[in-house]
């Protein structure tokens, strides 16, 4: 049997009075094949329950396969607004009869348990809420194609928790027309057994628990949206000329999000011609390699990537850092080592990205944190890539890439592009001795030209082999080293440069919280609930490497700062203990390694457990 | 070195008024008499007498003893020296980035036939626009003497004994992947080469010349069938080739006494007479089974092999704009606010 892994997270007792409803707080959790259309039904309910006010985030937790395989998919209903994974599931759609027994057995006591009055279950629970469907029969009184009956039975859930909790039939009529792009025959037929459902659940299943969820008013102006798409977008707003790239789950719906919003935004419909280049390559290297070429020619270019392509651009991105070309590639992290777990998320590559290439190398990495920051570190990273005329590398991860989150609308940038240090042929006639390496500004980045420039003096050969100032072959002790000078201070240039990081500090803390990436919602989650148990808790939220003054001041005021992340080395309390080592001993590694998306109550056992320990 | 004069005095000068010196790079350290420093001179008669504007020409290489040789020529010109066996790669998202650029990709046997031959046949399936020359000598010189994976079977080296596998042709390989513009050459046939590259520089997409150069230091022994004796004995030259530039003018006679032209992309025009063999250049069909009767025959054939002008470049199956993309100003890299808010509307 395939063992979910949270399993092993024995439910909590709801803490509430048995009579009181339970509004807009808790989570759905549905158990299907992977495959069998679910996504759309989970969508659906999620997007309806938006729309009616109420906060949510959805988690994805699917199978490295196409279909046939188990896959949960988690709505968390949150009045607060949280959108971390939580660790309880309160309603369960039990769809799959292979995993049927273990999901029913993570439900907390008070629970409900939709499913299909064909699955049976070896432990039957007197403490849930058992609603049974007749999805078969339902699906056939609907006169759906044979061919299509796995495929629309996951409405059958829909409409049997619209009408179990409330939720709005409109609005979930209204996600089905958005899902469908108004086709009016998908969406009459789902549409149909969702009502049909409803309507039997009315009038057969009486409603035995106490969770609803009611309309609010917290979302409105707020946008559904997942990080890639996020990201792509704002790649195309930053200029994007060039982008190759290989398939890999997580990174792929990036570039495929682009491909969609690409000829919405840069294309010319009168020439029928377009100001980008997407390139599907043979592999990670040659993705790799055209990005770093159009980024030496003059372009603003990307590719996205995961774990093993990230892997496999290791020399050419130690290429790009010691010949100094510009250019972005996003890292949508997933688990390693290895191939790992291709659909696990993960923020196990901090290091490997910082450091990569051989010798002594160190990258430009920005973590977005949010939907706004996927969007807007989207067109930050080529202005950074080519001031600091160096890779540039976005560590995001499939929590974050993939799942749809909650978002104030993006807004348009409001800054100009950031060319950086290019010479046109005129400017470069002012130069009385320019080399293509040489610090004419004490900054570390020097001035390049790109190919095309008609100055004679313009030209140089770029190369990966040791270079004086001028770009001449050399392999004269002094020119290597005042070469690796100079990246060391291009290096700290950059520290004031990278967007640094968000500070969230409380008067009457005692202890700080570190973290960065997809963590932040878990972490201003357990913010909160510490607070509640009496302990205040200053936050500092990394946004980029290399790291800055900002976090070293944080370390100084706190004799314990607890680091979070999803890695099983503490990758990001390394690179801290490091930044400020005089303020090592004071750090704490809070990391947890299992492939699911950070939790709250995970950040608040720990403190408290460090905090209060038990004796 | 003394700069080449007409009996007047006066510097012989092509039509953008540069000489054959403007179009030198640093000096050569590689080996005396070796075959890429003969490619390196042919690439330079090249490019003066095509009156090429250095800016506008960008040198790519990978890495190895051929790979070095960008740094000796065109000093005028951009170039990169990039990673082993990638330079396809790196020059695909050069000429992606600036259409207007005249890419050289200089490449050796190891680079291509072995590390590189993923990125070199992707490359030629893309069909990039870039002169992509193999310098195969058929031996890792760096490292000082390992067969490469073009060397024939039966070769024997002074360290690394007899090779036993077959060797990779760089021009089938070509021909498999659709190539436009295969050729074959000898870097001791100075003309043919300086003439193919000509050629090559001209043509609309990937054109791939693949000139056995030998290594005087590791592989031009007696018995080796890349030296340079072996060369001068053994080539089968399949025509006499003159390549014939725009401003020339020239009538258009096919067919005569063996004589045929091909016309390429915005006017020039290779004319091959045929020598001795009866050979069609346009039949991909007829130059595999020629390169697989030579390969059965051990024959050393040399010249243009096929060329394909109707081939799409890259450049043209992505529907790019004509300004380059390094050259876009701001207001059409940056998309406009109404189409910002047309992009939103796909997320509320």
């Amino acid at each position: 049997m395939i063992q979910m892994p949270d399993t092993e997270i024995q439910p909590r007792p709801l803490d509430r009075p048995a009579s009181e409803p339970i509004v807009n707080d808790f989570s759905i959790v549905a158990a299907t094949v992977n495959g069998s259309g679910s996504q759309t039904a989970n969508n659906v309910l999620m997007r309806a329950i938006f729309k009616m006010g109420v906060p949510v985030s959805g988690k994805n937790l699917f199978p490295s396969n196409i279909q046939g395989l188990p896959t949960w998919f988690t709505i968390r209903v949150s009045k607060d607004g949280y959108t971390a994974r939580r660790e309880t599931t309160e309603i369960l759609v039990a769809f799959n009869q292979r995993t049927a027994d273990e999901d029913l057995a993570s439900l907390v006591p008070g629970g409900v348990c939709v499913h299909p009055n064909d699955i049976t279950f070896t432990n039957p629970r007197s403490d849930v809420s058992f609603y049974p469907l007749p999805v078969r029969d339902l699906v056939k009184q609907s006169g759906v194609d044979a061919k299509l009956r796995d495929y629309i039975a996951n409405m059958v859930y829909v409409g049997a928790l619209a009408e179990l909790l409330s939720i709005d039939m409109n609005e979930i009529k209204a996600a089905l027309e958005r899902h469908f792009k108004g086709k009016a025959k998908p969406v009459s037929l789902n549409y149909g057994v969702v009502v049909a459902a409803a309507e039997w659940v009315r009038a057969n299943l009486p409603k035995t628990d106490r969770f609803q969820v009611a309309p609010m008013d917290k979302t409105q102006g707020l946008i559904l949206v997942d990080g890639n798409t996020a990201a792509a977008f704002g790649a195309l707003m930053g200029g994007m000329t060039v982008c190759a790239w290989y398939p890999i789950t997580p990174s792929t719906s990036l570039v495929d999000a682009m491909t969609e919003l690409a000829p919405i935004l840069r294309a010319d419909p009168e020439t029928n011609t377009t100001t980008y280049a997407i390139i599907q390559t043979e592999d990670e290297i040659a993705a790799a390699g055209i990005v770093v070429g159009a980024g030496w020619a003059g372009a603003r270019a990307m590719t996205a990537t995961s774990g093993p392509g990230l892997s496999l651009m290791n020399e050419f991105v130690s290429l790009a850092y010691f010949a100094e070309v510009p250019c972005v590639i996003w890292d949508v992290q997933r688990m390693g080592p290895s191939t790992g777990l291709p659909t696990r998320t993960s923020q196990g590559d901090v290091l490997s990205a910082y450091y990569m290439g051989h010798g002594d190398t160190h990258h430009v990495i920005l973590f977005p944190g949010s939907m706004i920051e996927c969007f807007e570190f989207g067109y930050l990273a080529f202005d950074l890539a080519e001031r600091l005329q160096t890779p540039v590398l976005v560590l995001s991860d499939l929590d974050l890439g993939m799942n749809n989150w909650m978002s104030e609308p993006f807004t348009y940038p409001d800054r100009p592009l950031d060319r950086g240090k290019v010479l046109s042929a005129d400017e470069l006639e002012k130069f009385k001795d320019w080399g293509r390496y040489k610090d004419i500004d004490g900054d570390g980045i020097p001035y390049r030209t790109l190919p095309g420039n008609p100055n004679p003096r313009a030209a140089y050969l770029a190369r990966g082999t040791g270079h004086n100032e001028y770009a001449i072959y050399s392999e004269r002790p002094q020119d290597w080293q005042r070469n690796l000078d100079r990246l060391t201070r291009k290096h700290n240039t950059a520290r004031t440069l990278v967007p640094k990081p968000v500070v969230q500090e409380a008067e009457d803390a005692t202890i700080g919280i570190v973290a960065y990436g997809s963590t932040d919602p878990a972490v201003r989650e357990a913010c909160d609930m510490l607070r509640a148990r009496g302990i205040t808790a200053s936050y500092l939220r990394i946004r980029a490497l290399p790291l800055e003054a900002t976090l070293t001041d944080f370390l100084a005021k706190y004799e314990r700062v607890y680091v979070v992340e999803l890695n099983q080395d503490g990758q990001m309390a390394q690179l801290v203990q490091l930044h400020a080592p005089e303020y090592a001993a004071r750090i704490r590694p809070i990391h947890i390694c299992n492939g699911l998306p950070m939790s709250a109550q995970f950040v608040v056992d720990s403190i408290v457990s460090a905090e209060h320990p038990v004796t | 070195m003394t700069v080449e004069t007409k009996t007047n005095g006066k510097p012989n000068v092509n039509r953008i008024g540069l000489t054959s010196q403007d179009y030198r790079g640093g000096e050569t350290t590689l080996c005396q008499g070796c075959g890429h420093n003969s490619i390196t001179s042919q690439i330079i008669a090249a490019a003066f007498e095509l009156s090429l504007a250095p800016h506008q020409v960008i040198k790519m290489s990978g890495i190895g003893c051929s790979s070095k040789t960008p740094a000796y020529f065109m000093s005028r010109s951009h170039g990169f020296n990039t990673l082993h066996g990638r330079m396809p790669s790196v020059t695909t998202g050069a000429v992606l980035a600036n259409r207007t650029l005249l890419a050289i990709g200089i490449s050796g046997d190891g680079d291509t036939g072995s590390i590189g031959l993923g990125q070199f046949k992707h490359m030629v399936r893309r069909n990039v626009p870039v002169v992509y020359i193999v310098e195969n000598n058929g031996v890792y010189g760096l490292t000082k003497g390992q067969f490469s994976a073009t060397a024939d079977v039966g070769q024997t080296l002074k360290y690394a004994g007899t090779n036993v596998l077959p060797p990779i042709d760089i021009c089938i390989e070509a021909l498999a992947a659709d190539c436009g513009f295969v050729a074959r050459s000898f870097a001791g046939d100075a003309k043919q080469v300086r003439e193919l590259l000509k050629a090559a520089m001209s043509f609309h997409g990937t054109a791939v010349i693949d000139i056995i150069s030998p290594c005087v230091t590791f592989n031009n022994h007696h018995d080796s069938t890349k030296s340079y004796d072996y060369g001068k004995a053994h080539e089968e030259r399949l025509q006499d080739i003159q390549f014939i530039p725009r401003f020339d003018e020239v009538h258009v006679e096919y067919e005569e006494g063996g004589e045929r032209y091909v016309q390429l992309h915005d006017g020039p025009m290779i004319k091959l007479r045929k020598l001795g063999r009866d050979y069609d250049p346009t039949n991909r069909w007829q130059a595999i089974e020629l390169l697989e009767r030579a390969r059965q025959n051990h024959e050393f054939i040399t010249g243009l092999l096929y060329i394909n002008t109707q081939r799409q470049t890259l450049h043209e199956v992505m529907h790019l704009t004509d300004t380059p993309l390094a050259y876009l100003p701001e207001d059409r890299l940056r998309p406009s606010r109404e189409r910002f808010e047309q992009a939103m509307q796909e997320f509320v």
